[in-house]
């Protein structure tokens, strides 16, 4: 088999946390080529996880948000296209084309264009409602919360319901509405969901449960409230629709890579010879697991950029890239943190801690295995060996009755 | 390599301790402790790799 050439010009496209730690992981392993990097926002690349949290409560000024100091992003001798986005593949021609008109030939390139908010079918340009995605999304919401506000979440995920925390917070009545039973039940089960729910209702919170949104109310162009499946209507001075989220990926259809909800990869995240997928808009293929995923979490974004950075520059040494997936969510004093695959799990069960008490670590069971771990308010080296366990495919019949080592 | 960490940003992942546990380590609350600030050659890559990943860009790596 003939080597293929080192790379001379790689372009990332994306430029937060997985396109930012994929070129810094590309310089950090000696490529002295170009990198292009293409952000569609004109900031410098920046961290999401606080825009819902410290951003929102006006306890970070938003330059905190910044990924790298100005210098380290100028030390990694970057081709920086900000405020600009991709608008086409050529994968035979290997050039990617700008909005701004320019076309740029790659020998490899990495796709992490992330997500953007899914949104309702009505009402969109109405002023006061909202979606949280970007550091402009955050601080237009943050200037519209406090006390004597009313503001309407609709969709109890992580994103809405650390929306719905802060707000309460900051003063503001809050109504959370979710068509499920349980806030995040998708994500975490309905035992969690129901402490969570508890928490919420304790601060406040105006938490309706199973019902749709159906529609926003409007008077003259400004959102004043929300209808629901059943007839009722909740008042709003502003509406934050958190109902998930879509890859970006429009600009590759038509290239030749295969897309189904994100950009499909194999294990080692490539999309096809010297194309790689990284962070939000990646769905590959995760050897621990044997599952296709597609992860919306801060921390796979930097592995996968780090995992696909890598490849592309050694695709001889390539390494599976088998993450236990991890994430976290602050609400009001609770700190939540998850290990492992959560969807689609068979069973779940407390094994350390109680839910009455708000301190428990809950384990998940798919097939045979023990494949998540859900902690609230536990100690790090308590949640640490079930962590090692679901990374080594301990079956759920020995996780479930192995004595721990605290 | 001359390692710095920010810890009022720490998210408690505990990243950085899975894959280098000789240079970082958790508090009762998850924050991050630096064990060692000038690492040896031989924990560079492990380093390098926890920097990389850790979800709050905690960990700033200065190379001389």
């Amino acid at each position: 088999m003939t080597a293929r050439a080192a790379p001379r010009g790689v372009v990332v496209v994306g430029a937060s946390a997985a396109g930012l730690t994929a070129a810094e992981t590309l310089r950090r392993e000696g490529f002295s080529g170009t990198i292009t990097l293409v952000g569609g926002e004109v900031h410098l690349p920046y961290d999401r996880p606080p825009l819902s949290k410290q951003v929102l409560s006006g306890s970070w000024p938003p330059e905190r948000t910044g990924l790298r100091q100005p210098g380290d992003i100028g030390a990694l001798r970057l081709d920086l296209r900000l405020g600009t986005t991709a608008t086409a593949l050529d994968a035979t021609a290997r050039t990617v084309t700008l909005a701004d008109g320019a076309v740029i030939v790659y020998d490899g390139l990495i796709i992490a264009t992330g997500v953007r908010p899914r949104r309702l079918p009505m009402a969109n340009s109405a002023t006061g409602v909202h979606v949280l995605r970007t550091l402009d999304d955050a601080l237009a919401l943050r200037d519209r919360l406090g006390a004597g506000r009313r503001l309407v979440v609709v969709g109890a995920g992580f994103l809405g319901a650390e929306a719905a925390a802060v707000a309460r917070s900051l003063g503001a009545s809050v109504t959370l509405i979710e068509p499920a039973p349980v806030p995040l039940e998708h994500a975490v089960g309905a035992q969690v969901g129901a402490v969570l729910a508890e928490i919420h209702r304790e601060h406040g919170v105006n938490l309706r449960t199973g019902t749709a949104v159906t529609g926003i109310i409007t008077d003259a162009g400004r959102a004043v409230g929300v209808r629901q499946a059943d007839g009722t209507e909740a008042a709003a001075d502003d509406v934050l629709i958190a109902i998930g989220s879509q890859a970006n990926t429009e600009w590759l259809e038509g290239s030749g890579l295969k897309l189904a909800d994100g950009v499909v990869c194999d294990q080692y995240s490539a999309a096809a010879p010297g194309v790689y997928a990284a962070g939000d808009v990646a769905r590959w293929h995760n050897p621990l697991f044997g599952t296709m995923m597609r992860i919306e979490h801060r921390t796979n974004a930097a592995e996968q950029g780090f995992a696909a950075a890598r490849n592309l520059l050694r695709p001889e040494q390539a390494r599976p890239f088998a993450p236990v997936p991890y994430f976290w969510s602050d609400q009001y004093d609770v700190k939540i943190q998850a290990y492992g695959y959560l969807p689609d799990h068979d069973e779940s069960a407390v094994v350390d801690g109680d839910l009455e008490a708000r301190r428990f670590l809950v384990a998940y069971r798919r097939g045979d295995f023990l494949t998540a771990v859900i902690a609230m308010s536990m100690h790090p080296k308590v949640i640490h060996p079930w962590r090692v366990m679901i990374a080594n495919r301990v079956r759920w019949s020995s996780a479930v009755s192995a004595p721990l080592s605290a | 390599m001359h390692v710095e960490v920010d810890p009022p940003k720490c998210v408690t992942s505990g990243q950085c301790v899975m894959i280098a546990p000789e240079v970082f380590d958790q508090d009762d609350e998850g924050i991050v402790r630096l064990l060692d600030a000038e690492p040896a050659p031989e924990l560079r890559e492990a380093v390098t790799e926890a920097a990389a990943i850790c979800p709050a860009a905690v960990i700033r790596l200065v190379h001389e």
